[in-house]
This record gives C-alpha cells, sequence and structure tokens, in this order.
C-alpha cells in the first residue's frame, strides 16, 4: 500500500518536473475563463443564474478536453517505462503489478484533479466574483458537482488509457490507440448516435432503450449528469424537455461513471499481470 | 549479515524456450555469497533471459530456480526482494528528476530511510552531482546512478546485467573496486558482459553462453586449462640461437618463425615453466623474452567457435 503511495507521488513530481501540471492547469483554467466569460455575457439580467451558465459550457469543455488530457497523460503509462528500461527495474522492487498500475493511476489522478479543480475553480470564481450576486448565494452545488464528476470522467479516460498501455508492446501503437478511443468515445460515438435516432432505422428500438444505449458512452453519463440532473442547466441545455422517464438518476450517473472507472482499471491490472516480461 | 556460506543462486537444469525458439537448454548454475561469477556470451546468447528467469520475472518451462532459498517467481518472494539489487542491461531514468530524487525514490521502495543516500553517491562518485538533474548526466553518470540504486540497502544477492558499458576505463576500474567490496561484505555478485578483456582477475568463476546452452563453467585458469589454450612464448635472439632453439621443441611444440631474429613457441600453460628453463640452460644470446597467456577474450572465443561448430578441437 506504501508503495502505491511512493509510486504515485513520483508519478506527481515528474508530472510536476516536466511542466504537464504547469500546461494542463494553464490551458483548463484559459479556455474556462474565455467560455464562462463569453457564455456569461449574453444572460444579462435574466433570471437564470451565471453559476448555471458557467457550469453548462464548462462541462462541454470538459467533454472533449478532460478526456484527451487524461489519455495523453496515461498512454504510456507501462509500455513507456517497458522502452525505457525502468520497468523491468521496477519488478525487481518489492512492489507486485497492480501496485505499480494501481501507484500510476493515482498519481496521474491527483494530477488531472489539480487541473481541473485549479482550472474550473478560477473560472467560476473570476465569474461570481464580477457578477452582483452575493458569493454565498451562488450554486456553488453545481459547480461541485462539475468538479466531481470531471474528475470522474478523467478518471474513466485514465483507466482506459492503463489498459491500453499494458495491452500494447510500443508506445506508438498506444498512442495511435489513445487517438482512436478519443475518436469513439468522444466524437465517433454521438454522431453515430444522432445519424441513428434521425433515421428510419430508429423505429426499430424502443423509446426508453435510447437513454441507456446513451449511457453507453461515459462521456455521455458525464453530459447526462451535468446538464440535466440540474434545473436550471437543463433549462439552458435544453434538456428540459425531457419526460420524467427519459431521465436518469444523478446517482445512477454517477455509478455508471464508477464502473467505467473499475473495470478498466481492473482489466489493466489483469492484463498486466499476465504480461510477459 | 550472516558469515557462513550459502547458496544465493541456485539453477538446476532450466530450460526455457518462447514458442518455437530455444532461449535456454538444460542450465544448471550455482552461486554463493563471496563469490562473483560472470555470465559471458555473444547478445542474444540467453544472458538477460537467465537474468530474467532468476529475479522472478520469467518462469522457466522446466527446471527447478531458488534464489536466496525460495522460488522467485512465487508470491512470497516480493520480501525478499530488498535484498536483492539489480541493474538493468539499459535503463533510462526520469530526466526530470534529479540524481537524488531517483535514488529516494528507490530507497522508499525498499522501504529505506532517504537521508543516508550521500554515501551511495559516494561510492559511485556522484556526490557533487546528485542534485542535478538526470537529463544532464553523461551516459557513465546515469550507469554510475544505476549501481547506486543497484546498491541500495546492502544486497544480498546483486545482479548486474552489463555494469561496465558505455565506462571510461577509470569509472569501469571503480565499479569493479565496488563489486570487489559487495563481496567483501558478503553478497553474491552475478554480472553478465560481452566485454571480456578487463575483468580477468576480480571475477571467481566465468560462464560462458552460447545459444542458449552453457558451453563451459568455471574459474578463468580451469578454463583455459580446459580447452587447451596455448600460451605463446616469444624470444627475440639472433639467428642462429633462434634456429636452435627451434631445432629443439620443433618436435614436441608447434613453433613459429616470423623473422629471422624471433621465435615463437606455443605450449600449454603447465608446459611454461618447464620450456623457460630449458631456453634458459641453453647458451644462447636472448634479447627479449614475451610470455603471453590466453586472455579471457581468447578463452571465450574458443569455446563459441567449439560450441557453433560441434566439435571439441584442442
Amino acid at each position: 500500500m506504501y508503495n502505491i503511495l511512493v509510486l504515485a507521488s513520483k508519478e506527481v513530481r515528474d508530472g510536476y518536473r516536466n511542466k504537464w501540471i504547469a500546461v494542463m492547469t494553464l490551458v483548463m483554467t484559459g479556455f474556462a475563463l474565455i467560455l464562462s466569460f463569453l457564455g456569461s455575457a449574453p444572460v444579462g439580467s435574466t433570471h437564470i443564474s451565471p453559476m448555471a451558465v458557467t457550469v453548462v459550457s464548462l462541462s462541454s469543455l470538459g467533454i472533449f478536453f478532460i478526456p484527451l488530457i487524461a489519455l495523453l497523460l496515461s498512454y504510456d503509462g507501462i509500455v513507456g517505462e517497458e522502452e525505457r528500461g525502468t520497468l523491468i527495474l521496477l519488478l525487481a522492487y518489492p512492489i507486485s503489478k497492480p501496485a505499480i498500475a494501481l501507484g500510476k493511476f493515482l498519481g496521474q489522478l491527483s494530477i488531472l484533479s489539480f487541473a481541473i479543480i485549479v482550472g474550473y475553480g478560477c473560472a467560476t470564481l473570476a465569474i461570481a466574483l464580477t457578477g452582483d450576486i452575493p458569493l454565498a448565494e451562488q450554486g456553488w452545488p453545481i459547480l461541485l458537482k462539475l468538479i466531481l464528476s470531471s474528475i470522474l470522467l478523467g478518471g474513466v479516460f485514465l483507466a482506459l488509457g492503463l489498459l491500453l498501455s499494458a495491452l500494447t508492446r510500443d508506445r506508438g501503437t498506444a498512442a495511435a490507440g489513445a487517438i482512436g478511443l478519443w475518436l469513439l468515445f468522444v466524437v465517433l460515438f454521438d454522431m453515430a448516435l444522432l445519424g441513428f435516432l434521425s433515421s428510419g432505422a430508429a423505429d426499430l428500438i424502443r423509446d426508453d432503450a435510447v437513454k441507456w444505449i446513451m449511457l453507453a458512452s461515459p462521456s455521455d453519463a458525464y453530459r447526462m449528469f451535468n446538464l440535466s440532473t440540474n434545473a436550471e442547466t437543463a433549462l439552458l441545455s435544453g434538456m428540459a424537455g425531457l419526460r420524467e422517464d427519459q431521465g436518469v438518476s444523478a446517482s445512477v450517473l454517477i455509478s455508471l461513471l464508477c464502473i467505467w472507472i473499475i473495470i478498466p482499471l481492473a482489466a489493466s491490472c489483469v492484463l498486466f499481470q499476465r504480461r510477459s516480461s | 549479515m550472516k558469515m557462513e556460506n550459502f547458496p544465493a543462486i541456485d539453477l538446476i537444469d532450466i530450460s526455457q524456450s518462447y514458442r518455437d525458439k530455444i532461449a535456454l537448454q538444460d542450465i544448471s548454475l550455482a552461486l554463493s555469497n563471496r563469490q562473483c561469477l560472470a555470465l559471458v556470451g555473444h547478445n542474444g546468447a540467453g544472458k538477460t533471459t537467465l537474468i530474467k528467469i532468476i529475479l522472478g520475472l520469467l518462469k522457466p518451462n522446466q527446471g527447478a530456480v531458488k534464489v536466496l532459498h525460495q522460488d522467485p517467481a512465487s508470491r512470497h518472494f516480493n520480501n525478499l526482494r530488498c535484498s536483492i539489487g539489480f541493474l538493468p542491461e539499459q535503463v533510462l531514468f526520469q530526466k526530470t528528476l534529479t540524481g537524488r530524487e531517483t535514488l529516494a525514490f528507490y530507497a522508499r521502495l525498499k522501504g529505506l530511510p532517504t537521508n543516508n543516500l550521500d554515501d551511495y553517491f559516494d561510492r559511485v562518485d556522484l556526490r557533487a552531482a546528485a542534485d542535478r538533474r538526470v537529463g544532464t548526466y553523461s551516459k557513465g553518470m546515469r550507469q554510475r546512478l544505476g549501481i547506486a540504486q543497484a546498491l541500495l540497502g546492502q544486497p544480498k544477492l546483486l545482479v548486474l546485467d552489463e555494469p561496465t558499458t558505455g565506462l571510461d576505463p577509470v569509472a569501469r576500474q571503480n565499479i569493479y573496486r565496488i563489486i570487489d567490496e559487495e563481496k567483501k561484505s558478503g553478497a553474491a555478485v552475478l554480472i553478465s558482459s560481452h566485454v571480456l578483456t578487463e575483468m580477468d582477475h576480480r571475477i571467481d568463476r566465468v560462464a560462458i553462453l552460447s545459444e542458449g546452452r552453457m558451453v563451459a563453467h568455471g574459474s578463468i585458469p580451469f578454463l583455459r586449462h580446459h580447452i587447451g589454450m596455448r600460451s605463446s612464448l616469444k624470444i627475440t635472439a639472433d639467428p642462429e640461437s633462434c634456429g636452435n632453439i627451434a631445432a629443439m621443441f620443433e618436435a614436441e611444440l608447434p613453433v613459429e618463425r616470423p623473422s629471422m631474429e624471433e621465435i615463437i613457441l606455443r605450449c600449454l600453460p603447465e608446459q611454461k615453466l618447464e620450456i623457460l628453463k630449458k631456453v634458459m640452460a641453453m647458451d644462447a644470446t636472448i634479447t627479449d623474452i614475451e610470455l603471453t597467456d590466453p586472455s579471457l577474450e581468447h578463452v571465450f572465443n574458443a569455446y563459441s567457435s567449439t560450441a557453433s561448430s560441434g566439435g571439441n578441437h584442442v
């Protein structure tokens, strides 16, 4: 257990040294600030809180951005160490393969969480401070929900990247796989589903099945969690029209994200254990 | 540390193959503490595979492995890993961390304190660069950092895969000095190498691997003797004396005459003294005598070619 933390803290220190943390945090903060100021400008004096507007725009940013940086961070976790010769060294130390995988995951999750919290935190703080609603009355819970689910979304793709790095034999293949995963879950899945639903074939499936098909993608679970489980954000994002039975409860969505973390994480531990060195 | 001898490594009839290729065949090997064994072979001879088996990273298809009295591939072996120091053949430490941070990381993994790392840096002559980033290190410095890492926690078994590769002669001597120190403090040392010439007197035994088989095993004098390699005795003298010497030994030894003033006698190691005595007893005007024993390089080449030609020639 202690060794997992040793490995995780080395991962964090390395992320700090090679400027990963700095760049990621800056980019997150920059994008978040731009989005929130652009996004909140047209609201003017409507009754919708600026926080809700910010959260809606930030979650649209996160859905593209967080999987990308998570995959970039994790895709060569194991295969990269192997290429540098440090994996065989690490395996000669008193640390098990699952502990190596978990340590890496934990370290990367800390890096990503830091970037998300600082980035989103700065943006919302800026919005809150410039508006005329008192700080205490801002919609902090929806911000907390956003940050929590963003970290979980990051965890999903970190775990997927780790799985990729345990499966592949060289970094190039892992990198290609990472791009593939990102395209699949962030772009193609939604496009395919949309295409399917707008075609005649949509009649073939039952109405209430659609939401579950949609939830097969972790990014859609994230989107739904941030947009539809709160009245204001739902109104803003056009999710308010959903019927009662078309929605999915927040706890189900969060559990889905957690399952999406646990399964690839467990799979990478198993595959890493079986991987011949 | 216990003073009695114990087998740090005990391999019995190890065989390992990958699909169609045989990597190791019927290897038996023992190494006890206070001993240094060199594993020698060309690239692809199976050295690294054997090291992986010893470290428990690979389970051989056949044979019994005991390292520090335990099967290294078993789960319980993890505790014993604290007593093993390992330097992989090629290792690129994270460039962004300093030498000290890198060493501290590995020390923590072994559950060691991190406040006495300077001792290790002193031993490998890296104290001045300890707080610089590994990215600024030269190849030799990185290798020395790797050695410092292997020395962490006074290992009972030290496995060094090509430890002297890329080092200048001074650093190389330094590494052999460290190996000697570790041996004296009770460690068993296994090194692999294909750089043979400079390790002669520091290793106790050599195991020569060729295409996955152990073609020779023993001390250097033993191996030399066993393969019947001849020492060469080069005598420089006036042409007349050379003629006399040639006449005297032609019947029993191969004799060469590179020039009128030179003669080379090729003799078995045990004949050396006898022949020298005979030469000195002659009334010859000798200007120089040069005696060359076969180096480890020669021994190695002889064994490797024996193995690949399949026969035993003397």
